[in-house]
């Protein structure tokens, strides 16, 4: 595992680190002071581009540059919303951060509205997680309390105000506009963009949206500088710093772990994940960072011949061999997405993966664009039928073409984010589903033994 | 029967408000407030959010319907949701909902005889390293086995609903 000492999970093993005394005794609120008392917007707008923070809700759009799309206008108040909507199937690390380092988002929000000017800042999180909505009110509570949080931070005479906003159960509220429209009391459906929410977001006010992760990095940015904590990962300086990696489904230690930016999925896998689950089932499939993200598949090499590929130096190696950064996953055809991968082993049939993603989708597109809305619906109808062994042959052309649909022609990225990893199964494991197809009759799938029997225990 | 917050949690609202530059932005709030008393949104609350927070009840009905935690029906004293979605499928989340389907005597999306659990499917709910797992009312249980599930499920029997 990485020398380096862990930044954003410095507290994680600490006692009660969600309660601000011990927070502080560990360092919080050092860079907030700072940022607030000794630091110009600018300058701190400065470090956060050189840090270069690929957002880590799953765009990987650098925060430093989004936050220099804003534009206020006379008599414009600009916010900043938190995203902590945090819903995509395999991820589960924002929660962390919530759970047991709440001090640490709020000082990332402290220095962020400073360097913004924005004089309030909504948290919002998905409705699911009630007791990380608790955590962090408490901990705001304390903030308030010390005037860390309010009119006057540290002296400052600078006003930030901080809520919680609670979501109630949609997916699509993690895409920056349905989640603006469910801060200001309407149903999720994503806006039309142009305009962005950095021009016209919430309460038609300019705007900037960012991960809770992303936050959560700016105070080890501004103490240790932009550059410095850029270089600390693999893949500086257009991918920066250190993140957190989730981990889950076949392996023995699946959880959150903090690393530089750039280690392999070969890593993440046997160093931090400890192995695969049974000893004598190899790796068949990985999702690396969230179900929209297409699934790699071990025994397929990197094709990078041409010297001025950006894969060129892992040429004929796994494609788990291949750096997790956002710019060489997008160019491996797959996206580092929040970099929360999905394991699976010898026993996972990938037609029954897929359908249960394709469930997913299906439930949670909000219905608003007609392609995503039936579409989603189609793709699960079709392997449906197929997993109950009434599949025709035609059915595996007919999922390309049903994905090929949706692609592109909606108003948000949803419909691209469903049909991107279908392709991505259906190209990589396609002899599965003509085989599923061929056999016409219903897949004798997954629901291995010996993994049921971890579950069993001794009530079985 | 007309629908009426208690003045404790009028009282949540009044703040609530101060939040937001306008009234509408505390609706989703607002309609959480109400369920934890009421424990669905009837359509007198549907009725008693749209005069407080001046907007038409179509308008919060198409909020209410949007969302899947807010429920819109009688719902049991407390109700269980079992993540199915791929990273607990593969760890067992199956053998979960088979189990209490068999133990709750209903199927997901019905309520136990006793009206005491009410049991429904949920996608992911970002507790993937620790599937298989339920979510009981407002608390995540992880990790799951049946045994330690079975242990679950008998303290939530004597426990009052989460809702007054």
């Amino acid at each position: 595992m990485s020398e380096q000492k862990p930044l954003l999970t410095s507290r994680y093993e600490i006692p009660n680190a969600h309660t601000i005394e011990v927070a502080e005794k560990h360092g919080a609120y050092k860079s907030a002071r700072k940022a607030l008392l000794t630091m110009k917007p600018e300058d701190i707008r400065a470090e956060v581009k050189k840090a270069s923070i690929r957002g880590r809700g799953g765009a990987g759009f650098p925060a430093g540059v989004k936050w220099g799309f804003l534009n206020p206008q006379e008599g414009e108040q600009v916010y900043l919303v938190i995203n902590g909507d945090e819903s995509e199937p395999g991820t589960f690390k924002d929660r962390t951060i919530l759970n047991v380092d709440p001090h640490r988002l709020i000082e990332g929000i402290l220095i962020t509205c400073w360097a913004i000017g924005a004089h309030t800042a909504y948290v919002y999180i998905r409705g699911e997680l009630a007791h990380s909505i608790k955590s962090l009110d408490a901990a705001l509570a304390e903030a308030r309390a010390k005037g860390y949080v309010g009119e006057k931070p540290f002296g400052k005479p600078f006003e930030i105000q901080i809520y919680t906003h609670s979501g109630a159960g949609a997916y699509i509220c993690g895409e920056e506009t349905a989640l603006l429209n469910s801060l200001e009391g309407r149903r999720g459906e994503p806006r039309l963009k142009p305009p962005f929410p950095a021009i016209k977001g919430a309460f038609d006010q300019p705007t900037i949206v960012n991960n809770v992760e992303t936050i959560a990095a700016v105070p080890d940015v501004i103490e240790m500088g932009g550059e410095p904590w850029c270089n600390l990962s693999r893949l500086a300086p257009a991918d920066g710093g250190v993140r957190l990696y989730g981990i889950s489904g076949h392996v023995k230690r699946p959880g959150i772990y903090e690393a530089p930016v750039g280690i392999t999925m070969r890593e993440l896998i046997d160093v931090y994940g400890g192995g695969m689950l049974h000893d004598d089932r190899p790796l068949k499939a990985v999702i690396p960072g969230g179900s929209s993200t297409p699934v790699l598949r071990p025994d397929l090499k990197v094709d990078a011949k041409k010297a001025d590929h950006p894969l060129h130096p892992w040429h004929g190696q796994s494609e788990i061999d291949v750096p997790m950064g956002v710019d060489t996953y997008r160019a491996l055809g797959t996206m580092l997405g929040t970099c929360c991968a999905i394991v699976m082993d010898s026993s996972v049939n990938m037609v029954e993966a897929c359908r249960n993603l394709m469930r997913f989708y299906q439930h949670e597109s909000c219905g608003q664009c007609t392609p995503c809305r039936e579409g989603t619906g189609w793709l699960l109808d079709t392997l449906d039928e197929i997993c109950e062994g009434r599949g025709r042959p035609e059915d595996v052309h007919r999922l390309v073409e049903i994905a090929n649909n949706m692609m592109g022609n909606t108003i948000c990225a949803f419909a691209d984010g469903t049909a991107m990893p279908l392709l991505g199964f259906v190209q990589k494991f396609r002899e599965e589903f003509v085989a599923a197809v061929e056999k016409g009759r219903p897949l004798q799938a997954r629901h291995d033994d010996s993994t049921a029997a971890l579950v069993r225990g001794r009530a079985a | 029967m007309a629908f009426a917050l208690t003045p404790e949690r009028e009282r949540e609202v009044d703040e609530l408000l101060t939040h937001y530059p306008n009234k509408r932005a505390a609706l989703i709030p607002v309609l959480w407030i109400c369920q934890r008393q009421h424990g669905w949104i009837s359509p007198e609350v549907v009725a008693w959010v749209a005069q407080r927070l001046e907007l038409s009840t179509a308008v919060v009905t198409g909020v209410v319907t949007f969302y899947t935690m807010f429920f819109q029906h009688p719902v049991g004293s407390h109700v269980i949701w079992v993540c199915r979605t791929l990273s607990c499928d593969l760890r067992g989340a199956k053998v979960i909902q088979d189990h209490l389907e068999e133990k709750l005597g209903c199927h997901a999306g019905g309520t136990s005889k006793d009206g005491k659990f009410t049991l429904l499917k949920a996608e992911c709910l970002a507790a993937c390293g620790q599937a298989p797992m339920v979510q009981i009312d407002d608390d995540y249980h992880e990790n799951l086995t049946l045994e330690k599930l079975d242990q679950i499920i008998e303290s939530y029997r004597g426990t009052p609903s989460a809702q007054e």
